[in-house]
Protein backbone atom coordinates (compact mmCIF):
# COMPACT_ATOMS: atom_id res chain seq x y z
CA UNK A 1 0.00 0.00 0.00
CA UNK A 2 1.41 3.46 -0.70
CA UNK A 3 3.57 5.01 1.95
CA UNK A 4 3.52 2.71 4.72
CA UNK A 5 4.98 -0.31 5.62
CA UNK A 6 3.78 -3.13 8.04
CA UNK A 7 5.57 -1.48 10.98
CA UNK A 8 3.43 2.02 9.92
CA UNK A 9 0.63 0.01 10.12
CA UNK A 10 1.03 -1.41 13.34
CA UNK A 11 2.02 2.26 14.85
CA UNK A 12 -1.70 2.96 13.55
CA UNK A 13 -2.85 0.51 15.37
CA UNK A 14 -1.71 0.84 18.55
CA UNK A 15 -3.09 4.53 18.47
CA UNK A 16 -6.11 3.26 18.46
CA UNK A 17 -8.83 2.66 15.61
CA UNK A 18 -12.19 4.50 15.17
CA UNK A 19 -14.00 1.39 16.42
CA UNK A 20 -12.64 -1.93 17.12
CA UNK A 21 -11.72 -4.75 14.60
CA UNK A 22 -11.74 -7.88 16.71
CA UNK A 23 -14.79 -6.95 19.59
CA UNK A 24 -15.41 -10.00 21.64
CA UNK A 25 -19.19 -10.31 22.98
CA UNK A 26 -19.75 -13.01 26.14
CA UNK A 27 -23.83 -12.91 25.74
CA UNK A 28 -23.94 -15.04 28.71
CA UNK A 29 -22.10 -15.99 31.88
CA UNK A 30 -24.43 -19.48 31.77
CA UNK A 31 -22.64 -22.89 30.77
CA UNK A 32 -23.07 -26.63 31.01
CA UNK A 33 -19.30 -27.02 31.01
CA UNK A 34 -17.22 -26.54 33.92
CA UNK A 35 -13.83 -26.19 31.83
CA UNK A 36 -10.65 -25.89 33.79
CA UNK A 37 -9.36 -22.93 31.93
CA UNK A 38 -12.38 -21.01 31.29
CA UNK A 39 -11.34 -17.38 30.61
CA UNK A 40 -14.61 -15.99 32.02
CA UNK A 41 -15.01 -18.22 35.23
CA UNK A 42 -18.70 -19.00 33.40
CA UNK A 43 -20.89 -21.47 35.22
CA UNK A 44 -24.50 -19.64 36.29
CA UNK A 45 -26.13 -17.14 34.73
CA UNK A 46 -25.71 -13.93 36.02
CA UNK A 47 -29.00 -12.31 37.19
CA UNK A 48 -27.78 -8.48 35.49
CA UNK A 49 -27.12 -9.90 31.93
CA UNK A 50 -27.98 -7.68 28.91
CA UNK A 51 -31.76 -8.03 28.23
CA UNK A 52 -33.03 -9.07 24.62
CA UNK A 53 -33.88 -5.24 24.12
CA UNK A 54 -30.33 -3.87 25.36
CA UNK A 55 -28.91 -6.49 23.32
CA UNK A 56 -30.33 -5.10 20.05
CA UNK A 57 -29.46 -1.67 21.15
CA UNK A 58 -25.68 -2.81 21.28
CA UNK A 59 -25.86 -3.87 17.93
CA UNK A 60 -27.47 -0.76 16.95
CA UNK A 61 -24.55 0.69 18.09
CA UNK A 62 -22.07 -1.61 16.58
CA UNK A 63 -23.87 -0.98 13.25
CA UNK A 64 -23.71 2.23 13.72
CA UNK A 65 -19.71 2.40 14.45
CA UNK A 66 -19.54 -0.25 11.49
CA UNK A 67 -18.08 -2.84 13.67
CA UNK A 68 -18.37 -5.71 10.48
CA UNK A 69 -18.22 -8.50 12.71
CA UNK A 70 -18.62 -9.41 16.73
CA UNK A 71 -16.84 -12.49 18.25
CA UNK A 72 -19.62 -13.96 20.55
CA UNK A 73 -18.95 -16.54 23.29
CA UNK A 74 -19.72 -16.74 26.74
CA UNK A 75 -20.94 -19.14 28.77
CA UNK A 76 -22.20 -20.96 25.99
CA UNK A 77 -24.04 -18.26 24.00
CA UNK A 78 -26.60 -20.92 22.88
CA UNK A 79 -28.41 -20.77 26.37
CA UNK A 80 -29.52 -17.43 25.79
CA UNK A 81 -32.86 -18.16 25.15
CA UNK A 82 -33.14 -14.89 22.88
CA UNK A 83 -29.78 -16.08 20.92
CA UNK A 84 -31.06 -17.11 17.45
CA UNK A 85 -33.65 -13.62 17.41
CA UNK A 86 -29.95 -11.70 18.63
CA UNK A 87 -27.97 -13.97 15.82
CA UNK A 88 -30.55 -12.70 12.90
CA UNK A 89 -30.63 -9.36 14.39
CA UNK A 90 -27.31 -8.56 14.08
CA UNK A 91 -26.37 -10.11 10.65
CA UNK A 92 -29.12 -7.99 9.14
CA UNK A 93 -27.86 -4.91 10.30
CA UNK A 94 -25.06 -5.58 8.62
CA UNK A 95 -22.82 -6.86 11.84
CA UNK A 96 -21.63 -10.38 10.63
CA UNK A 97 -21.97 -13.10 13.93
CA UNK A 98 -18.49 -15.52 14.34
CA UNK A 99 -19.54 -17.67 17.58
CA UNK A 100 -18.06 -19.81 20.24
CA UNK A 101 -20.09 -23.01 21.18
CA UNK A 102 -19.22 -26.15 23.15
CA UNK A 103 -21.59 -27.82 20.82
CA UNK A 104 -23.96 -29.44 23.02
CA UNK A 105 -26.85 -27.33 22.30
CA UNK A 106 -26.01 -27.47 18.33
CA UNK A 107 -28.12 -29.88 16.73
CA UNK A 108 -28.88 -30.93 13.44
CA UNK A 109 -32.21 -28.66 13.34
CA UNK A 110 -29.64 -26.12 14.55
CA UNK A 111 -27.14 -26.54 12.33
CA UNK A 112 -29.35 -26.32 9.26
CA UNK A 113 -30.59 -23.15 10.14
CA UNK A 114 -27.35 -21.57 10.58
CA UNK A 115 -26.06 -23.26 7.34
CA UNK A 116 -29.01 -20.99 5.83
CA UNK A 117 -27.75 -17.80 7.24
CA UNK A 118 -25.39 -15.29 5.68
CA UNK A 119 -22.53 -13.81 7.37
CA UNK A 120 -22.66 -16.17 10.39
CA UNK A 121 -19.52 -18.36 11.31
CA UNK A 122 -19.39 -20.96 14.26
CA UNK A 123 -16.46 -22.18 16.29
CA UNK A 124 -16.74 -25.69 17.85
CA UNK A 125 -14.36 -25.67 20.94
CA UNK A 126 -12.29 -28.77 22.28
CA UNK A 127 -9.18 -29.01 23.37
CA UNK A 128 -7.80 -32.62 22.10
CA UNK A 129 -7.84 -34.22 19.49
CA UNK A 130 -9.65 -37.58 21.43
CA UNK A 131 -12.17 -37.89 24.31
CA UNK A 132 -9.10 -38.36 27.07
CA UNK A 133 -7.32 -35.01 26.21
CA UNK A 134 -10.17 -32.89 25.96
CA UNK A 135 -12.54 -34.35 28.59
CA UNK A 136 -10.06 -34.10 31.27
CA UNK A 137 -10.38 -30.18 30.78
CA UNK A 138 -13.38 -29.51 29.33
CA UNK A 139 -15.20 -32.37 31.60
CA UNK A 140 -16.90 -35.69 30.81
CA UNK A 141 -19.17 -36.18 27.17
CA UNK A 142 -17.55 -32.72 25.66
CA UNK A 143 -15.81 -34.80 23.68
CA UNK A 144 -18.70 -36.75 22.60
CA UNK A 145 -20.94 -33.43 22.44
CA UNK A 146 -18.45 -31.47 20.09
CA UNK A 147 -17.91 -33.64 17.46
CA UNK A 148 -21.47 -34.66 17.30
CA UNK A 149 -21.86 -31.26 16.29
CA UNK A 150 -19.37 -30.68 14.08
CA UNK A 151 -20.89 -33.45 12.20
CA UNK A 152 -24.21 -31.80 12.33
CA UNK A 153 -22.67 -29.02 10.77
CA UNK A 154 -20.86 -30.83 8.24
CA UNK A 155 -24.05 -32.45 7.16
CA UNK A 156 -26.06 -29.23 6.78
CA UNK A 157 -23.71 -28.33 4.05
CA UNK A 158 -22.26 -24.98 6.56
CA UNK A 159 -19.22 -25.25 4.39
CA UNK A 160 -15.98 -24.46 6.47
CA UNK A 161 -17.10 -24.24 10.07
CA UNK A 162 -13.81 -23.94 12.22
CA UNK A 163 -12.79 -26.42 15.12
CA UNK A 164 -10.97 -23.93 18.04
CA UNK A 165 -8.31 -25.16 20.51
CA UNK A 166 -6.47 -23.65 23.12
CA UNK A 167 -2.98 -24.85 23.69
CA UNK A 168 -1.91 -27.06 26.27
CA UNK A 169 0.79 -29.42 27.77
CA UNK A 170 -1.25 -32.42 27.26
CA UNK A 171 -2.95 -31.39 23.40
CA UNK A 172 0.98 -29.90 21.79
CA UNK A 173 2.01 -33.55 20.75
CA UNK A 174 -1.61 -33.73 18.89
CA UNK A 175 -1.10 -30.67 16.35
CA UNK A 176 -1.16 -33.21 13.40
CA UNK A 177 -4.37 -34.75 14.77
CA UNK A 178 -6.11 -32.14 15.14
CA UNK A 179 -5.33 -31.01 12.14
CA UNK A 180 -6.72 -34.26 10.60
CA UNK A 181 -9.86 -34.23 12.85
CA UNK A 182 -10.61 -30.72 11.34
CA UNK A 183 -10.22 -31.78 7.78
CA UNK A 184 -12.67 -35.37 8.22
CA UNK A 185 -15.08 -32.72 9.10
CA UNK A 186 -14.71 -29.89 6.33
CA UNK A 187 -13.62 -27.07 8.98
CA UNK A 188 -10.54 -25.35 9.68
CA UNK A 189 -8.52 -25.11 12.36
CA UNK A 190 -7.97 -22.73 14.72
CA UNK A 191 -5.27 -22.78 17.90
CA UNK A 192 -5.34 -20.05 20.57
CA UNK A 193 -3.05 -19.64 23.19
CA UNK A 194 -4.00 -20.49 26.67
CA UNK A 195 -3.96 -17.52 29.25
CA UNK A 196 -3.82 -17.80 33.22
CA UNK A 197 -6.93 -15.52 32.82
CA UNK A 198 -10.24 -16.59 34.78
CA UNK A 199 -10.69 -20.14 36.06
CA UNK A 200 -6.87 -20.27 33.83
CA UNK A 201 -5.40 -18.69 36.85
CA UNK A 202 -5.53 -21.93 39.10
CA UNK A 203 -4.45 -24.54 36.18
CA UNK A 204 -2.03 -22.22 33.99
CA UNK A 205 0.84 -24.13 35.95
CA UNK A 206 -0.31 -27.77 34.89
CA UNK A 207 -1.69 -26.57 31.32
CA UNK A 208 0.46 -23.74 30.01
CA UNK A 209 3.08 -25.67 26.86
CA UNK A 210 6.33 -26.12 28.21
CA UNK A 211 9.29 -24.02 26.11
CA UNK A 212 10.01 -26.57 24.10
CA UNK A 213 6.19 -27.16 23.09
CA UNK A 214 6.15 -23.32 22.30
CA UNK A 215 9.12 -23.79 20.32
CA UNK A 216 7.35 -26.93 18.34
CA UNK A 217 4.13 -25.06 18.03
CA UNK A 218 6.05 -22.24 16.09
CA UNK A 219 7.08 -24.45 13.60
CA UNK A 220 4.37 -25.92 13.07
CA UNK A 221 2.43 -23.07 12.72
CA UNK A 222 4.97 -21.11 9.69
CA UNK A 223 4.46 -24.23 8.09
CA UNK A 224 0.95 -24.19 8.14
CA UNK A 225 -0.15 -20.30 7.51
CA UNK A 226 -3.75 -21.52 6.32
CA UNK A 227 -4.18 -22.80 10.48
CA UNK A 228 -5.49 -20.10 12.04
CA UNK A 229 -4.87 -18.19 15.40
CA UNK A 230 -6.50 -15.19 15.77
CA UNK A 231 -3.18 -13.45 16.29
CA UNK A 232 -2.80 -15.52 19.26
CA UNK A 233 0.65 -16.60 19.55
CA UNK A 234 2.78 -13.06 18.74
CA UNK A 235 5.05 -13.84 21.56
CA UNK A 236 6.64 -16.51 19.57
CA UNK A 237 7.31 -14.26 16.67
CA UNK A 238 10.37 -13.20 18.96
CA UNK A 239 11.85 -16.80 17.53
CA UNK A 240 12.77 -15.56 13.93
CA UNK A 241 10.39 -14.70 11.11
CA UNK A 242 6.76 -13.43 12.43
CA UNK A 243 3.93 -15.71 12.75
CA UNK A 244 0.70 -14.56 10.36
CA UNK A 245 -0.81 -11.67 11.69
CA UNK A 246 -0.74 -7.76 13.52
CA UNK A 247 1.69 -8.73 16.18
CA UNK A 248 0.82 -6.91 18.57
CA UNK A 249 -1.03 -6.35 21.77
CA UNK A 250 -5.00 -5.26 20.26
CA UNK A 251 -6.41 -4.79 23.81
CA UNK A 252 -8.26 -1.45 24.51
CA UNK A 253 -6.65 -0.10 20.79
CA UNK A 254 -8.33 -2.23 17.84
CA UNK A 255 -9.84 -5.04 20.56
CA UNK A 256 -12.25 -5.04 23.81
CA UNK A 257 -14.16 -7.42 25.53
CA UNK A 258 -18.62 -6.80 26.14
CA UNK A 259 -19.52 -9.32 29.23
CA UNK A 260 -22.44 -10.53 29.68
CA UNK A 261 -23.50 -7.43 32.02
CA UNK A 262 -22.74 -5.08 29.13
CA UNK A 263 -18.90 -3.88 31.41
CA UNK A 264 -16.33 -3.47 28.77
CA UNK A 265 -13.11 -4.37 29.41
CA UNK A 266 -9.74 -3.90 27.77
CA UNK A 267 -10.11 -7.77 25.76
CA UNK A 268 -11.30 -10.79 26.59
CA UNK A 269 -8.79 -12.13 29.22
CA UNK A 270 -8.64 -9.36 31.14
CA UNK A 271 -12.06 -9.78 32.88
CA UNK A 272 -10.54 -7.62 36.06
CA UNK A 273 -11.66 -4.04 37.75
CA UNK A 274 -7.98 -2.93 36.50
CA UNK A 275 -9.11 -3.26 32.87
CA UNK A 276 -12.75 -2.43 33.25
CA UNK A 277 -13.32 0.86 30.94
CA UNK A 278 -17.02 1.60 31.41
CA UNK A 279 -20.52 -0.28 30.82
CA UNK A 280 -22.56 -0.20 27.36
CA UNK A 281 -25.79 0.54 29.97
CA UNK A 282 -23.95 4.30 30.70
CA UNK A 283 -24.94 7.41 28.99
CA UNK A 284 -23.05 7.56 25.66
CA UNK A 285 -23.10 3.86 25.53
CA UNK A 286 -20.27 1.54 23.81
CA UNK A 287 -18.88 4.21 21.65
CA UNK A 288 -18.29 6.61 24.41
CA UNK A 289 -16.30 3.99 26.46
CA UNK A 290 -14.03 2.81 22.97
CA UNK A 291 -13.67 6.74 22.35
CA UNK A 292 -13.50 8.42 26.13
CA UNK A 293 -12.47 5.74 28.58
CA UNK A 294 -9.33 6.70 30.12
CA UNK A 295 -8.22 3.49 30.53
CA UNK A 296 -8.44 3.10 26.69
CA UNK A 297 -6.75 6.37 26.51
CA UNK A 298 -4.02 4.86 28.35
CA UNK A 299 -3.69 2.06 26.33
CA UNK A 300 -3.07 3.71 23.26
CA UNK A 301 -0.21 5.53 24.39
CA UNK A 302 3.28 4.43 23.52
CA UNK A 303 3.34 1.55 26.24
CA UNK A 304 7.06 1.17 28.23
CA UNK A 305 9.84 -2.20 27.36
CA UNK A 306 10.72 -2.20 31.13
CA UNK A 307 13.11 -5.16 31.53
CA UNK A 308 12.75 -5.90 27.39
CA UNK A 309 14.05 -2.83 26.31
CA UNK A 310 17.22 -3.94 25.87
CA UNK A 311 16.35 -7.44 24.16
CA UNK A 312 16.60 -7.36 20.84
CA UNK A 313 13.14 -9.34 19.87
CA UNK A 314 11.62 -6.96 21.44
CA UNK A 315 10.31 -5.12 18.05
CA UNK A 316 8.96 -8.70 17.49
CA UNK A 317 7.28 -9.53 20.84
CA UNK A 318 6.03 -6.59 21.78
CA UNK A 319 6.75 -8.07 25.30
CA UNK A 320 3.86 -10.03 24.78
CA UNK A 321 0.68 -10.68 26.11
CA UNK A 322 -0.75 -8.23 28.91
CA UNK A 323 -3.04 -10.51 30.25
CA UNK A 324 -0.59 -13.46 30.58
CA UNK A 325 1.83 -10.86 32.66
CA UNK A 326 -0.97 -9.59 35.03
CA UNK A 327 -2.08 -12.85 35.89
CA UNK A 328 1.24 -14.66 36.94
CA UNK A 329 2.08 -11.08 38.47
CA UNK A 330 4.62 -9.78 36.37
CA UNK A 331 4.73 -6.11 35.81
CA UNK A 332 3.24 -5.36 32.23
CA UNK A 333 6.14 -3.54 31.24
CA UNK A 334 8.61 -6.12 31.08
CA UNK A 335 8.98 -10.63 29.76
CA UNK A 336 5.99 -12.15 28.82
CA UNK A 337 5.69 -15.16 31.12
CA UNK A 338 6.44 -17.36 28.06
CA UNK A 339 9.06 -15.25 26.64
CA UNK A 340 10.49 -17.51 24.48
CA UNK A 341 13.87 -16.52 25.76
CA UNK A 342 13.23 -17.51 29.57
CA UNK A 343 13.23 -14.09 30.84
CA UNK A 344 9.84 -14.42 32.15
CA UNK A 345 10.67 -17.49 34.05
CA UNK A 346 13.18 -16.03 35.10
CA UNK A 347 11.39 -12.92 36.26
CA UNK A 348 9.15 -14.98 37.98
CA UNK A 349 11.75 -17.08 40.08
CA UNK A 350 13.25 -13.46 40.91
CA UNK A 351 9.62 -11.67 42.61
CA UNK A 352 9.15 -15.05 44.48
CA UNK A 353 6.08 -15.41 46.10
CA UNK A 354 3.74 -12.26 45.21
CA UNK A 355 0.06 -11.32 45.17
CA UNK A 356 -1.34 -12.46 42.25
CA UNK A 357 -4.81 -10.80 41.29
CA UNK A 358 -7.84 -12.16 41.45
CA UNK A 359 -9.87 -12.72 38.52
CA UNK A 360 -13.39 -10.45 38.56
CA UNK A 361 -17.05 -11.74 37.75
CA UNK A 362 -16.47 -15.51 39.00
CA UNK A 363 -19.76 -16.90 37.94
CA UNK A 364 -18.35 -20.66 38.52
CA UNK A 365 -20.58 -23.07 39.95
CA UNK A 366 -20.02 -24.48 43.19
CA UNK A 367 -18.10 -27.46 43.22
CA UNK A 368 -19.93 -30.90 43.30
CA UNK A 369 -20.89 -31.55 46.91
CA UNK A 370 -20.74 -28.11 48.49
CA UNK A 371 -24.26 -25.98 49.16
CA UNK A 372 -25.86 -25.19 46.23
CA UNK A 373 -27.68 -22.88 48.29
CA UNK A 374 -26.04 -19.11 48.10
CA UNK A 375 -26.97 -16.35 49.87
CA UNK A 376 -24.66 -13.78 48.19
CA UNK A 377 -24.50 -12.18 44.49
CA UNK A 378 -21.29 -13.38 42.48
CA UNK A 379 -18.58 -11.71 43.36
CA UNK A 380 -18.48 -9.32 40.51
CA UNK A 381 -16.00 -7.09 42.11
CA UNK A 382 -13.33 -8.71 44.10
CA UNK A 383 -12.03 -6.74 47.40
CA UNK A 384 -8.55 -7.54 47.18
CA UNK A 385 -6.09 -6.58 44.34
CA UNK B 1 -23.00 -20.09 5.85
CA UNK B 2 -20.64 -21.64 3.36
CA UNK B 3 -18.12 -18.53 2.30
CA UNK B 4 -17.76 -17.28 -1.22
CA UNK B 5 -14.93 -18.13 -3.19
CA UNK B 6 -12.86 -14.51 -3.30
CA UNK B 7 -13.70 -13.10 -6.40
CA UNK B 8 -10.32 -12.81 -7.76
CA UNK B 9 -9.81 -10.47 -10.73
CA UNK B 10 -6.79 -10.01 -13.07
CA UNK B 11 -6.05 -6.08 -12.76
CA UNK B 12 -6.38 -4.14 -15.84
CA UNK B 13 -6.04 -0.26 -15.64
CA UNK B 14 -7.63 0.01 -18.91
CA UNK B 15 -10.49 -1.63 -17.90
CA UNK B 16 -13.50 0.00 -15.86
CA UNK B 17 -13.47 -0.78 -11.92
CA UNK B 18 -15.98 -0.04 -8.83
CA UNK B 19 -15.94 -0.85 -5.27
CA UNK B 20 -17.25 -4.19 -4.81
CA UNK B 21 -21.08 -4.07 -3.51
CA UNK B 22 -20.35 -6.52 -0.79
CA UNK B 23 -17.48 -4.42 0.88
CA UNK B 24 -18.09 -1.10 3.24
CA UNK B 25 -15.09 1.30 3.80
CA UNK B 26 -14.93 2.58 7.30
CA UNK B 27 -12.93 5.99 7.52
CA UNK B 28 -10.11 5.58 9.60
CA UNK B 29 -6.89 8.00 10.66
CA UNK B 30 -4.53 6.41 8.48
CA UNK B 31 -7.10 5.90 5.60
CA UNK B 32 -9.76 3.15 5.58
CA UNK B 33 -11.18 -0.31 6.42
CA UNK B 34 -12.43 -2.42 3.89
CA UNK B 35 -14.73 -5.05 4.85
CA UNK B 36 -15.83 -7.59 2.29
CA UNK B 37 -18.97 -9.50 3.25
CA UNK B 38 -18.78 -11.72 0.59
CA UNK B 39 -15.46 -13.49 1.38
CA UNK B 40 -14.88 -11.83 4.94
CA UNK B 41 -12.01 -10.23 4.38
CA UNK B 42 -10.73 -6.95 6.34
CA UNK B 43 -8.03 -5.05 4.76
CA UNK B 44 -6.53 -1.90 5.21
CA UNK B 45 -6.72 0.84 3.15
CA UNK B 46 -3.23 2.68 3.78
CA UNK B 47 -3.85 6.28 2.46
CA UNK B 48 -6.86 9.15 2.42
CA UNK B 49 -5.86 9.10 -1.73
CA UNK B 50 -6.55 5.56 -2.16
CA UNK B 51 -9.68 5.59 0.09
CA UNK B 52 -10.67 8.46 -2.22
CA UNK B 53 -9.93 6.75 -5.48
CA UNK B 54 -11.54 4.06 -4.47
CA UNK B 55 -14.67 5.49 -3.63
CA UNK B 56 -14.53 7.36 -7.09
CA UNK B 57 -13.73 4.51 -9.31
CA UNK B 58 -17.17 3.76 -10.27
CA UNK B 59 -17.12 7.47 -12.07
CA UNK B 60 -14.43 7.22 -14.43
CA UNK B 61 -14.32 4.65 -17.65
CA UNK B 62 -11.07 3.12 -16.61
CA UNK B 63 -9.01 2.58 -13.61
CA UNK B 64 -6.57 4.77 -15.68
CA UNK B 65 -8.62 8.03 -16.01
CA UNK B 66 -9.22 7.83 -12.36
CA UNK B 67 -5.45 7.37 -11.51
CA UNK B 68 -4.91 10.41 -13.83
CA UNK B 69 -7.78 12.51 -12.30
CA UNK B 70 -7.06 12.10 -8.63
CA UNK B 71 -3.14 11.31 -8.16
CA UNK B 72 -0.41 12.99 -8.38
CA UNK B 73 1.74 12.01 -11.62
CA UNK B 74 4.76 10.80 -8.96
CA UNK B 75 2.13 8.70 -6.85
CA UNK B 76 0.51 6.84 -9.57
CA UNK B 77 2.56 4.02 -9.67
CA UNK B 78 2.17 3.04 -6.32
CA UNK B 79 -1.94 3.57 -6.04
CA UNK B 80 -1.85 1.72 -9.67
CA UNK B 81 -0.01 -1.21 -7.22
CA UNK B 82 -2.33 -1.02 -4.57
CA UNK B 83 -5.17 -0.98 -7.28
CA UNK B 84 -3.98 -4.42 -8.54
CA UNK B 85 -4.13 -6.00 -4.73
CA UNK B 86 -7.12 -4.71 -3.88
CA UNK B 87 -8.53 -6.71 -7.22
CA UNK B 88 -7.06 -9.45 -5.91
CA UNK B 89 -8.49 -9.58 -2.58
CA UNK B 90 -11.75 -8.57 -4.06
CA UNK B 91 -12.45 -5.50 -3.02
CA UNK B 92 -12.53 -3.65 -5.98
CA UNK B 93 -14.26 -5.47 -9.59
CA UNK B 94 -14.15 -5.35 -13.24
CA UNK B 95 -17.62 -3.55 -14.39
Amino acid sequence: MPGSGASALRDDLERGLAAPICLTWELTYACNLACRHCLSSSGRRDPDELTPAEARGVVDELAAMQVFYVNVGGGEPMLRPDFFDLLAYAVGHGVGVKFSTNGSRLTAARAAQLAAMDYVDVQVSIDGADAAVNDAVRGPGSFAAATAAMGHLADAGFGRFKVSVAMTRHNVAQLDALLDLADRYGAQLRLTRLRPSGRGADTWDDLHPTAEQQRDLYHWLLERPDVLTGDSFFHLSALGEPLEGLNLCGAGRVVCLIDPVGDVYACPFVIHRDFLAGNVRAAGGFASVWRESSLFAGLREPQSAGACASCGAYDACRGGCMAAKFFTGLPLAGPDPECVFGHGEAALAAAGPVAIPRPGADHSKPARGASPVRLSPPNRRPVHA
Amino acid sequence: MPVTAPEVSRFDPGAPWALHPQVALRPEGFGALAYHYGNRRLVFLKSKTLVELVSALADFDSAEQALRAMVEPGQRDRHEAALARLAASGVIRAR
